[in-house]
């Protein structure tokens, strides 16, 4: 009981600078998009006078296109990390779906929020709940908004343009017609904003109630453990 | 082809046109199709040696709007120009004869010009029961448009009808009324979609004398409509655009940005979402066009306008799960119930936790 418990504060280095960097901007950036992307579909109240006299909407479009560029060249670029970075960089992009200990994984982190399981299993990476939650709503969902954003910013630059050729040329008649696109689009907002939302929490609860330190790791990078039972799994 | 054919300008010729007028009406057909003037004279050219295209013009269900359209094509020459240019030779709305004589006249041209005509639809067929939402001629329609495709060189589909199924084939379809490219048993042939509820009547006259001219098809876009007329948006070309990038919008009907001459999006307008050509070429002779008199584009060129939820709301009304819902009143309330959930989910976890630390002690 008077026990004094030391245990060796044995660190892993499980995200890498670009990738943290990257997580903290495309934080902004996707916020940005949410926002801007809100108020392109429901404007906010009209400005008087001449039309020389503003460009609130073409700010609002224009900030809603440089966010989105900087989230493509930044998902591009996580894409790249996972193949050179360290193998933490790779999971939320392959999910090993095919291993049955994965989907046991999977099962005991959903008996740990439905609060059954009384104690959580020890990773370095991530749970693999949050792994494949991430791969669908968030790799597969930013996927999605930037295919179907590039279709519509095609309709901008108009016929001739890569855009329209490589998205809207194809990605229109897929979805039907341009109303249906900006609908689509519009919804993935929102599965977006779903993510983000049980993201910010889980992280929040994870960070308290897990074994392993979680929000200082995406700033710093390193994990720590907060006893010193074996991980389990990588 | 055994018989011989008049020229369209033997044709012109004959109805009293001069050389003057025909040569000045080359040169706004190149304008109209944005050729360079260097193409007028292959204009002329064609025109003056080409043998005159047989046109079968068949009519399904419809409001024959693409026809009204077509012969109020405001170009003084071209209405009287295409008229005589192509030999219409069935047309069931406009032409003189009637009954079992009109019909014999697309048998006539099935067999003299098999392979060489040009089959143009105004309207689309019904599929429910089979076909007898439609009768032409005694016949289902549906069997009558088929039959008469496996003979034509291509096929134009006229109007909203034809292209996409316009206000018939709108939620729920009881008749199953078809475009021409989703029919089973359409013949396998190059189809040229000209929508628009009714479509532009410069824009109709334009590709067909485009066909006729070079005797080949208008480059299509990967939906099958003219690159021409149907590469841009109609906001590409909008003249209240300025007001739109301002942020200045019409919030209702009566006020003053509506005065004003604002932008229509937040009533509705559907000018981001819709190829066409009105805010260019425009409508009765380049009077004017919807947004123009004050009126959102209610998309009407656009596959299934009916269907997207009101002309006068800016976000698309979907159906389903019983309801009628726009995409923020969706997510919002998914994203509710998630945070909803997240929120007593910390609330349990925290008293959990005391109940478990007072469990420790
Ligand atoms: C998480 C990422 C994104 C979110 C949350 C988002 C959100 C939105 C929303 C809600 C709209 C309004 C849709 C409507 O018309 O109702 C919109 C429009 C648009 N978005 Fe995004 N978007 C994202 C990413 C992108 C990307 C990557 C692009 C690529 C360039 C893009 C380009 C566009 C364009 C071109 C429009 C239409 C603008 C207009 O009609 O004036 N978006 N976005
Ligand atoms: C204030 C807001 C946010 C906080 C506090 C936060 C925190 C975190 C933390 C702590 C992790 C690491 C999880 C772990 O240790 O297992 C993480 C990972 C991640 N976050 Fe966030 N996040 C935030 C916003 C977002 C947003 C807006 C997005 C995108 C929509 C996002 C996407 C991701 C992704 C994809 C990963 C996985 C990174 C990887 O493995 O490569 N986060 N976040
Ligand atoms: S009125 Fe319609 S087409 Fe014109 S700028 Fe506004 S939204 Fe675009």
């Amino acid at each position: 009981m008077t026990e004094i418990r030391v245990h060796k504060e044995e660190a892993v280095y499980v995200y890498e600078a670009p990738v943290r960097i990257w997580h903290w901007v495309q934080v902004f950036a996707i916020f940005a998009l949410g926002v801007t992307g809100y108020l392109i579909g429901s404007p906010p109240p009209s400005l008087g006078g001449e039309a020389s006299d503003w460009f609130l909407f073409g700010w609002i479009r224009y900030i809603h296109f440089v966010s989105a560029w900087i989230v493509i060249v930044g998902f591009v670029f996580r894409l790249y990390w996972a193949f050179v970075g360290n193998p933490h960089a790779r999971e939320i992009f392959l999910p090993p779906v095919w291993r049955a200990s994965f989907w046991g994984g999977v099962w005991h982190e959903i008996l740990w929020y439905a609060m059954v399981a009384k104690e959580p299993r020890k990773y370095t990476g991530h749970n693999p709940l949050a792994v494949i939650t991430m791969h669908v709503m968030y790799v597969w969902g930013i996927v999605f908004m930037i295919v179907t954003g590039l279709a519509l910013y095609g309709e901008g630059t108009g016929m001739g343009s890569w855009q329209y050729e490589w998205f809207s040329s194809w990605v229109i008649p897929l979805f039907g017609q341009s109303q249906d696109v900006h609908t689509w689009h519009h919804l993935g907002m929102w599965v977006i904003v779903c993510f983000v939302i049980v993201h910010i929490y889980v992280a929040v609860r994870e960070d308290i109630m897990s074994r392993q330190s979680i929000i200082s790791s995406m700033i710093s990078g390193w994990r720590l453990f907060k006893d010193d039972r074996p991980v389990d799994r990588d | 082809m055994a018989q011989r054919i008049e020229t369209f300008y033997e044709v012109m010729r004959r109805q009293g046109i001069t050389r003057r007028s025909f040569l000045k009406y080359c040169s706004l057909a190149a304008g109209a199709l944005g050729l360079s003037p260097a193409f007028a004279p292959k204009i002329a050219e064609a025109m003056e040696n080409k043998p005159r295209i047989p046109v079968l013009w068949l009519h399904g269900l419809e409001c024959t709007c693409c026809s009204e359209s077509f012969i109020r094509s405001a170009h003084p020459l071209a209405k009287d120009v295409i008229l005589s240019m192509i030999s219409l030779d069935f047309d069931n709305v406009i032409m003189a004869s009637a009954g079992e004589q009109a019909l014999a006249i697309i048998e006539e041209t099935i067999e003299k010009y098999d392979g060489n005509f040009l089959l143009a639809v105004e309207g689309n067929a019904p599929l429910g029961e089979e076909g007898m939402y439609c009768i032409s001629g005694g016949k289902p329609f549906v069997d009558e448009l088929t039959r008469v495709s496996q003979h034509a060189r291509a096929i134009i589909s006229w109007g909203s009808c034809a292209s996409w199924g316009c206000v018939q084939a709108a939620r729920p379809n009881p008749t199953r009324a078809t475009p021409t490219h989703k029919l089973p048993g359409i013949a396998d042939k190059p189809i040229i979609k000209v929508p628009g509820c009714p479509p532009i009547a410069e824009v109709m006259t334009s590709v067909i004398t485009y066909m006729v001219t070079f005797d080949r098809l208008p480059e299509l876009d990967n939906q099958g409509r003219p690159k021409m007329f149907y590469s841009q948006r109609i906001h590409d070309k909008c003249y209240r655009r300025g007001h739109f990038d301002a942020g200045q919008f019409v919030e209702s009907f009566d006020d003053e940005g509506a005065r004003k001459g604002y932008c229509l999006y937040k009533v509705g307008c559907k000018g981001p979402t819709t190829y066409n050509a009105c805010s260019t070429i425009k409508w009765n002779g380049g009077l004017s066009f919807p947004i123009e008199a004050g009126h959102p584009c209610i998309g009407c060129s656009e596959d299934g306008f009916w269907d997207k939820g009101g002309f006068y709301d800016r976000l698309t009304g979907i159906k389903g799960f019983g309801i009628d819902a726009n995409a923020d009143q969706i997510g919002a309330t998914a994203a509710g119930i998630v945070a909803g959930a997240a929120a007593i989910h910390a609330g349990v976890s925290v008293v959990k936790r005391i109940a478990s630390k007072g469990d420790d002690a």
